[in-house]
């Protein structure tokens, strides 16, 4: 079942002067076909200005297509009709974790969204209870955003968005400006969400460990979809993504190194045990 | 360094007073503080005294806190007093040279100090036991009805509540855009008045411009959220009169009345 | 030729928020001498007190115990009119585009130039060669500093800071939020720039790969102390401890850890992933050098 379906997606922005005349016009998606099916967990990986965060708000119609249809739980997004039910359904996790918080006590902050969609008050705190749980900040819920770390407060934020039950979450960079730790703890909490609860996941990230952890990934350049499979497949092609100045994991790197140098090691090596398995492997041989 | 910022100075402990709606408080809060306009004589002082004093003892916050708040009009009090004492005119207590005291004077002195601190102290009680968010909540839902004349309360609360969520994020960016032109060596401490108002150009557009990112952000992520203003949304945390909230009404009224009262007609021994 | 110190702390403390509710104990006796012309790399959990070391160096906090030397000068003295270092010790914050303000690149970049005293023309001239050093140049210097993009504003925010030429150059987190590329470029140009103006170095980091690439010392902070101190090869090393405080070691590190676990022959030290190629290869030929000799 596809919870999110593209076809044909463009986004093009324009500047415009005081007549209303166009001066530049930019590209910044061209002829993006995805589906996302339900439960799964999808990474969207490309360099600053690969269009991935214009895409990333194509899908909850925070930006409407300018040329194809984006379709969200069989609902086609530039039907003003749909808008809350597409929000609803596309949740959405943004970069900046303070720019996210409204209230000043995160259990009345993760409320916020089922308040908007009219739950009912005991649901909305039965609500609150398991989305705090979910992502381990039960013991947080009275403490004001202002005292939490980066790392929870993000976790809040995706509480918020699990309180909505949406049909999938979208995480815009949520890790980027978090420390090690941070980073750590949000990942741990969205794959438990997907493993566990079986959440539909779509992370934009250009931190390729995180993107090694899903189970597809997708690669932009330029506005389009440019390579997409699983991590092992993908990570394999290192030289085309060092073109494109991206990164793989240091496990792919490394093992791209060693196959450079002689060493005979298998392909789609993506995690650091899955290259100490193979390079023990080479030495018994 | 996030600065420890409280604003209102809310005290958090679990009192009657503290648990009242804050329907309840607000309204409360402006009959006392009209009601402190209608001392003018012993029986009036004696109830709002008497009243203040049940309600900051049910507060359950203690009282040093109270003349915290009346520390900032120490001055003012002072003046008022001096001023009232010296320049009214009646029957002379007391004389050197140019400068008198009268009964009048000191009669009027004390009790135009007597009413000045207890208006601060009476509108410290609610921000003492009241949190800003549950403020603007009471104020929301108690002037709903404002609605009719189309003034957009419940946005006007919305608004007052981030307000005060981004209030110490803005400080705590403040001071880092303070320290980032510092160290490219902007002087913030010239005596020349022109030099400083420019000096405040390097600080205030990055601040705004960061406020207004914030704003747009913070936009994006309401409306990813299904923010679609106050229409159909329910609430967490509804403010729902209890039989406590019923009853203050009840006092409220009640002493509001027996002050209006008295002052008018002072009890019948006096005549 | 010997090394001169060019900024000495001696058992400095810092403590703010004295009596309030977050009274903090932000730096514990810390002494440190930092060698003219080194390139020093900063690391600590958050809240270690990383951001608040680095601002004792150019005068902006004062220590609450202890001194800070430049160049043998007391700055840390109530006397000291910590203005007169901004031009000898420059320092960027995290996320330094925040504090952009003016109508033109240019002008922004002037603005520090400009507030040392010096004059238009020189101030110009500084401003227009820190921008290019930082790859921005032509039309790009009379746009808003807001239009550009932001790996370009953050450059424009360095180029500001670098036009008062300082000897020393303090940057906190400079690459935070940045993209791979993104942060590839900007480490290049600063180390280039370095080389350039016989810069010394100041950088604190999150990315224990940058460390174990481009810095020749690494101090480790903990609580406000320091606790390590040495070449990036000796600090990562002691995995477990680093791991303890909530620190890493490259990834290299844990790959060479994990072969040498399972029995393979491999020199422990790499901490470059072509440092770990190296060693790896090294122990495969070796092996296969034993096992031909065997037969």
């Amino acid at each position: 079942m596809d919870i999110i379906k593209t076809l044909h997606l463009g986004h093009r922005f324009e500047k415009k002067d005081e007549q209303g005349r166009v001066i530049s016009a930019n590209d910044a998606l061209t002829d993006v076909n995805l589906s996302i099916e339900q439960g799964s967990f999808t990474a969207v990986v490309g360099r600053n200005g690969s269009g991935k965060s214009t895409m990333a708000r194509n899908l909850n119609a925070l930006l409407k297509p300018t040329q194809g249809t984006v379709i969200v739980d069989g609902r086609d997004t530039r039907d003003n009709e749909n808008l809350l039910q597409v929000r609803e359904s596309a949740g959405m996790v943004f970069q900046n974790p303070d720019n996210q918080i409204i209230a000043d006590v995160v259990e009345e902050d993760v409320a916020f969204g089922p308040e908007n969609i009219g739950v009912p008050t005991e649901q909305i705190w039965e609500r609150v209870a398991q989305s705090l749980k979910s992502v381990g900040l039960t013991s947080c819920r009275m403490m004001s955003p202002g005292r939490l770390s980066g790392g929870q407060k993000q976790r809040v934020a995706i509480a918020g968005i699990m309180a909505m039950r949406p049909s999938c979450m979208i995480l815009d960079e949520p890790t980027a400006m978090l420390d090690p730790a941070g980073r750590k703890s949000v990942m741990s909490a969205i794959r438990e969400l997907n493993s566990s609860a079986g959440v539909t996941l779509i992370l934009i990230t250009h931190y390729m460990e995180e993107a090694a952890m899903a189970g597809r990934v997708v690669v932009m350049d330029s506005g389009r979809v440019v390579m997409d499979g699983t991590p092992r497949e993908v990570f394999s092609d290192v030289p085309a993504l060092r073109k494109m100045q991206l990164d793989v994991p240091p496990a792919a790197e490394l093992a791209y190194l060693l196959r450079n140098r002689g060493m005979d090691l298998p392909e789609g090596i993506t995690t650091r045990e899955e290259l100490t398995e193979a390079v023990s492997a080479a030495f018994k041989v | 360094m996030v600065r420890d910022v409280t604003i209102g100075q809310y005290y958090p402990v679990n009192s009657a007073v503290h648990r009242l709606d804050p329907r309840v408080k607000l309204l409360g809060t402006l009959l006392f503080l009209i009601s402190v306009f209608f001392i003018n004589n012993a029986e009036t002082f004696v109830i709002v005294t008497f009243f203040l004093i049940l309600v900051i003892r049910l507060s359950r916050v203690p009282f040093r806190l109270m003349l915290r708040s009346m520390r900032a009009i120490l001055v003012i009090l002072v003046i008022t007093f001096i001023i009232s004492a010296l320049f009214t005119p009646g029957t002379e207590l007391w004389r050197a040279g140019a400068v008198k005291i009268t009964r009048e004077g000191l009669n009027s002195g004390i009790y135009m100090s007597l009413r000045l601190a207890y208006l601060v102290i009476g509108a410290s009680v609610m921000t003492l036991t009241t949190t800003p968010n549950k403020l603007t909540d009471g104020m929301e839902k108690g002037l709903g009805f404002l609605k009719i004349f189309r003034i957009p309360v419940h946005e006007l609360a919305m608004m007052m509540s981030i307000a005060l969520r981004f209030i110490p994020i803005l400080m705590d960016e403040l001071d880092k855009i303070i320290k980032a032109q510092k160290a490219r060596g902007a002087d913030f401490e010239s005596h020349d008045l022109v030099k400083r108002v420019r000096g405040l150009v390097p600080i205030l557009v990055p601040l705004f411009v960061s406020a207004i990112r914030r704003a747009d952000e913070l936009a994006s992520a309401m409306d990813a959220r299904c923010y679609h203003g106050g229409e159909g949304r329910t609430k967490m945390k509804p403010l729902i009169y209890r039989r406590a909230d019923l009853i203050a009404y009840g006092v409220i009224f009640v002493y509001t009345a027996a002050v209006i009262f008295l002052s008018i007609h002072p009890f019948i021994w006096r005549q | 030729m010997t090394a001169m110190t060019i900024i000495r702390l001696e058992n400095v403390n810092y403590d703010y928020g004295a009596g309030l509710s977050f009274e903090t104990h932000a730096l514990d006796n810390i002494s440190l001498d930092i060698e003219e012309g080194s390139i020093v790399g900063l690391i600590g959990p958050t809240g270690s007190g990383k951001s608040t070391l680095l601002q004792q160096m150019n005068g902006l906090l004062r220590p609450s115990s202890g001194s800070v030397y430049f160049r043998g000068e007391d700055i840390s003295s109530r006397s000291f009119d910590s203005r007169t270092l901004c031009s000898r010790v420059g320092i960027v914050f995290q996320y330094p585009e925040y504090q952009l303000f003016s109508e033109d690149v240019i002008s922004d970049v002037m603005f520090g130039p400009l507030n040392i005293g010096l004059s238009h023309d020189d101030a110009r001239r500084r401003a227009e060669e820190a921008l290019q050093m930082m790859g921005i140049s032509g039309d790009e210097l009379k746009l808003s500093p807001f239009e550009l993009s932001g790996g370009q504003k953050r450059r424009a925010a360095i180029a500001g800071v670098v036009a008062m030429e300082p000897e020393v150059l303090v940057l906190d987190e400079p690459t935070a939020g940045l993209d791979t590329a993104g942060r590839k470029d900007l480490i290049d140009t600063i180390i280039s720039m370095r080389g350039k103006r016989k810069m010394t170095v100041i950088w604190s980091s999150h990315s224990m790969e940058d460390m174990a690439s481009y810095v020749e010392r690494l101090i480790v902070m903990y609580k406000g102390a320091v606790v390590r101190d040495g070449t990036p090869a000796d600090v990562f090393r002691d995995a477990q401890y680093l791991e303890q405080i909530g620190l890493a070691v490259p990834e290299a590190s844990y790959m060479i850890r994990e072969l040498r676990t399972r029995g393979i022959g491999v020199e422990e030290g790499a901490i470059t992933l072509e440092q770990a190629a190296d060693s790896i290869m090294a122990a495969w030929n070796r092996s296969r050098k034993n096992g031909l000799e065997q037969l």
